[in-house]
Parts: C-alpha cells; sequence; structure tokens
C-alpha cells in the first residue's frame, strides 16, 4: 500500500499538482517513514532549476523583495517556486508564518507555489527540509526557486549550502562601516540589495558596501554588485532580477555553478551521514549505558573524546 | 514530527483584524504552525493557499456581516478542489441566529467575541486527534 502512494505522490509532483506538491513537502518536514522513497522517485528529475536565496535582518524587506521579484520574473513566464521561513518557537515548537501577507497577488497565479516554513530547531537561517523541499519543487518543473530565510543577524549563513545565487538585504541604518567588514554573512553575498533606498542613509549604505568589496580580494569577475532597490515602490527591482539571472548563466558558462553545486552536496552528503549514524547509535544505545557514561564524565574519570570513541567503537564492531 | 498546521485568514472587506492575530497568537502558543494571510483575502486565495501550505485547518474571521456569504464560498471550493479534508472553523461578529446555517453548511464550529482561546484551542486539538 506505502509504495502505491509513494508512486502516485511521485507522479503527481512531477505533473505539478500542487496538492501532491505541498503533501510532498508535508512528509518530508514531518520525516515520514516514506520521505526517502518520495526523494528517490524524484531526485532523477531534480537539477534544472536555478535556486536563489534572499536573506537579511528582520525587518529589511525580504518578503516585499520577493513578492516584487516573482512579480518580475512572471512577465518573462519563468515559473516560480517560493520558500518562506520563519521561526519556530523554540518553547513550544509554534510558529506563525507570515511572509505570505507580503504576496497575496501570486497565490492564484497557476505558474507560482508558494510554501512557508518553520525552522522547527534548525538554527542556520533555514528550516530542516529546506534542501528536500528544494528538490520536489526542482522536480515538480518550478524554473526558479526563491528561497527567503528567517530574519538573520551576522551568522546564519547556511542559505549559500542550498542556493545557486544569495542575494543578501541591507537596509540603511543599521550600522557603520565597521559592521560591513565583519565575517559572516557579509562574506556570502552574490549580490547586495540595498531595499527601502528611498529612505535617508541609502547611498551611504551603498557606498560603505562598495568600499568593503573593494577592501576585500574577490576575484574581478566575482566581485558582487551592489544595487538599491525600492521594493514598494517596484524601483531597481528589474535590474536586481536581471542581475540574479545574469550571474547565474556567467556561473553556468564557467564552471562555477559545478563547482558550488558540488560543494553543496558534499555538505548534505555529510550531514546525512552524521544524521543517520547519530540516529543509529541513539538506537543502540540504552538509556541506562549513557547514564553510566555521563556519569563518569561527571567525575572526570574520562574524557568525552574517549567516552565517544569507545561508543562509536562497539558500534561498529557489533556491525560487523 | 508531525505539526498541526493552521491558516488564519480574514475574508472580505472589513479591516480590523485584532481578533484574528489573538488567536493565530494563542495557536502559535500551543505549538501550532500559524499561516496568517492577512486583510482582505478572496475565498479563492485562502483555498489556494491552504492547499499549498498543506494545512488542516483554516480559521476565517469576519467582522463585515458577509459571513454567510464568504464562509460558505470557502466550503464549497474546498470541495471544488477536493480539499474537504481541510475543516473550517470561523470567528468575529455572527449573529448566533446564523450560526446554524454556517454549521449546516460545513463550518464546524463559530467561536464567536468572549470566547477563551483555550476553547478554540482544544477544540482544534481534539478534531485533529480524532481525524488521524
Amino acid at each position: 500500500m506505502n509504495a502505491a502512494k509513494v508512486d502516485k505522490i511521485v507522479s503527481e509532483v512531477l505533473v505539478g499538482n500542487k496538492r501532491y506538491i505541498a503533501r510532498a513537502i508535508s512528509m518530508l518536514e514531518n520525516e515520514s517513514s516514506q520521505a526517502a522513497e518520495i526523494i528517490k522517485g524524484l531526485y532523477p528529475h531534480c537539477g534544472r532549476a536555478h535556486v536563489i536565496g534572499i536573506t537579511g535582518p528582520p525587518g529589511a524587506g525580504k518578503s516585499t523583495m520577493v513578492g516584487a521579484l516573482v512579480n518580475q520574473f512572471r512577465q518573462s513566464d519563468k515559473k516560480c517556486g517560493i520558500i518562506l521561513i520563519d521561526p519556530s518557537s523554540p518553547f513550544t515548537g509554534g510558529a506563525i508564518l507570515g511572509d505570505r501577507i507580503r504576496m497575496p497577488e501570486h497565490t492564484t497565479d497557476k505558474g507560482v507555489f508558494i510554501r512557508s516554513m518553520g525552522t522547527r530547531g534548525s538554527l542556520g537561517g533555514l528550516a530542516l527540509a529546506t534542501r528536500d523541499t528544494v528538490k520536489v519543487l526542482d522536480a515538480a518543473g518550478y524554473d526558479l526557486i526563491i528561497i527567503e530565510t528567517v530574519g538573520i543577524g551576522q551568522a546564519e549563513t547556511d542559505i549559500v549550502q542550498t542556493a545557486d545565487t544569495v542575494v543578501v538585504v541591507s537596509v540603511p541604518g543599521l550600522g557603520d562601516h565597521i559592521q560591513t567588514l565583519k565575517a559572516g554573512v557579509m562574506e556570502i553575498a552574490d549580490i547586495f540589495a540595498v531595499n527601502k533606498a528611498d529612505t535617508d542613509g541609502a547611498s551611504k549604505t551603498v557606498r560603505e558596501l562598495k568600499l568593503m568589496i573593494e577592501l576585500s580580494n574577490y576575484p574581478a569577475a566575482e566581485r558582487p554588485p551592489v544595487i538599491p532597490v525600492s521594493s514598494l515602490k517596484n524601483e531597481g527591482i528589474d535590474k536586481l532580477a536581471g542581475s540574479i539571472l545574469e550571474l547565474h548563466s556567467q556561473a553556468l558558462e564557467s564552471g562555477r555553478f559545478e563547482k558550488r553545486r558540488k560543494e553543496q552536496l558534499a555538505i548534505e552528503l555529510n550531514e546525512i551521514i552524521r544524521w543517520q549514524l547519530i540516529k543509529r547509535i541513539n538506537s543502540k544505545i540504552s538509556q541506562h549505558e549513557l547514564d553510566v557514561s555521563i556519569n563518569e564524565l561527571y567525575l572526570h574519570q574520562i574524557t568525552p573524546h574517549e567516552t565517544a570513541h569507545n561508543i562509536l567503537k562497539s558500534l561498529l564492531k557489533g556491525d560487523e | 514530527m508531525e505539526k498541526i498546521r493552521i491558516l488564519i485568514a480574514k475574508p472580505g472587506l472589513d479591516g480590523h483584524d485584532r481578533g484574528a492575530k489573538v488567536v493565530a497568537r494563542a495557536l502559535r502558543d500551543a505549538g501550532m504552525e500559524v499561516i496568517y494571510t492577512g486583510l482582505r483575502q478572496t475565498p479563492e486565495q485562502i483555498v489556494e493557499a491552504a492547499i499549498q501550505e498543506d494545512v488542516d485547518f483554516i480559521g476565517l474571521s469576519c467582522l463585515s456581516g458577509a459571513h454567510n456569504n464568504l464562509f460558505p464560498r470557502v466550503i464549497n471550493l474546498l470541495k471544488e478542489q477536493n480539499a474537504a479534508d481541510i475543516k473550517v472553523f470561523g470567528g468575529g461578529v455572527i449573529p448566533q441566529s446564523d450560526i446554524p446555517f454556517l454549521k449546516e453548511s460545513g463550518i464546524v464550529e463559530i467561536f464567536g467575541p468572549g470566547t477563551s482561546t483555550e476553547v478554540t484551542v482544544s477544540f482544534i486539538k481534539q478534531l485533529y486527534d480524532e481525524r488521524s
């Protein structure tokens, strides 16, 4: 029965049935026992979409920008899959997913699919199931997949491991040029968009970002452009959209796309192995054994590294 | 792990969403994922968003008096889209005398002014458990 169900889901996703796309994403989010089979069915059909990441601080206007960009992309009839991520409560696991509110006009567009996700404990700016959701939308035939991260601070950089093109959204008034020199988010941009460019201080923000880029040692061809935008007034959006598509075709030509995708796959593989190992270890160690080990650690009789080594050793022996 | 997903929407033309926000917040605090789509939504937009978000419930808030029109329209669109498994509840300013008609048309419950959010939360949790 399960096999038939997975087959049905896969075939309906492949023809773009939104009800099944939505259901497949839920099953991946919920870590359903059929998740791996669904991915297996979809994976051969993946790899065509251009994945775009939009990241930046809360209130920078990311959602409004996504809405405006989709308007622009739809004019050239590109199908858009949108993943909007908001934080889950660390206390209750609940979430208010409120990014759709900025793009109501796209809800009933046949060429657009919008999905909101809670982070469910993930800390890097994305939801745990983001990568697999990209696979579903890719297989379903969306040309562009736009991921909006949670509102971020300085260190949430997971988007660079998932997107082909990362747009870091900045706004005037968030600090002086020292902020632009810091490591982390400032390093992951393929493009800087300065939103709310119709407000005071925008030209200063643009100038400071450009100065930072000059001081960095980007290869000349990879210097991120800095594009002033007003998403609300739809100014500069055409330029931003054009720049996103152009950078992608350059990356395809230069081999940068393939290099980055391979780096991302190495990270993804590593994470899956780690995740599965941890699940297996947890299923094999009894709570009692764990309690004994933790007590030994507490009494400083053994180091955490030695304990981990011993657990792994006995686990690998058990597999032989 | 499964989570209850709910779309909270305001169909029609009234501009007051304080009640909808209070309910959304209470559902969030009860551990649910709440998709809030904001003011002035058409029934078509609400149903399409509910399908893409794969929600278990839709909560409709209406203060304009057009509930007898808008709520059954949402139910009918869900049926047309083969999505009648998504259950719809309502709230807002709705006269007692309209409630039997709304329930008959498929709304599972109406929560009027003064309803404690705990009542809404436990109603939803119970309905969810019965379904699964």
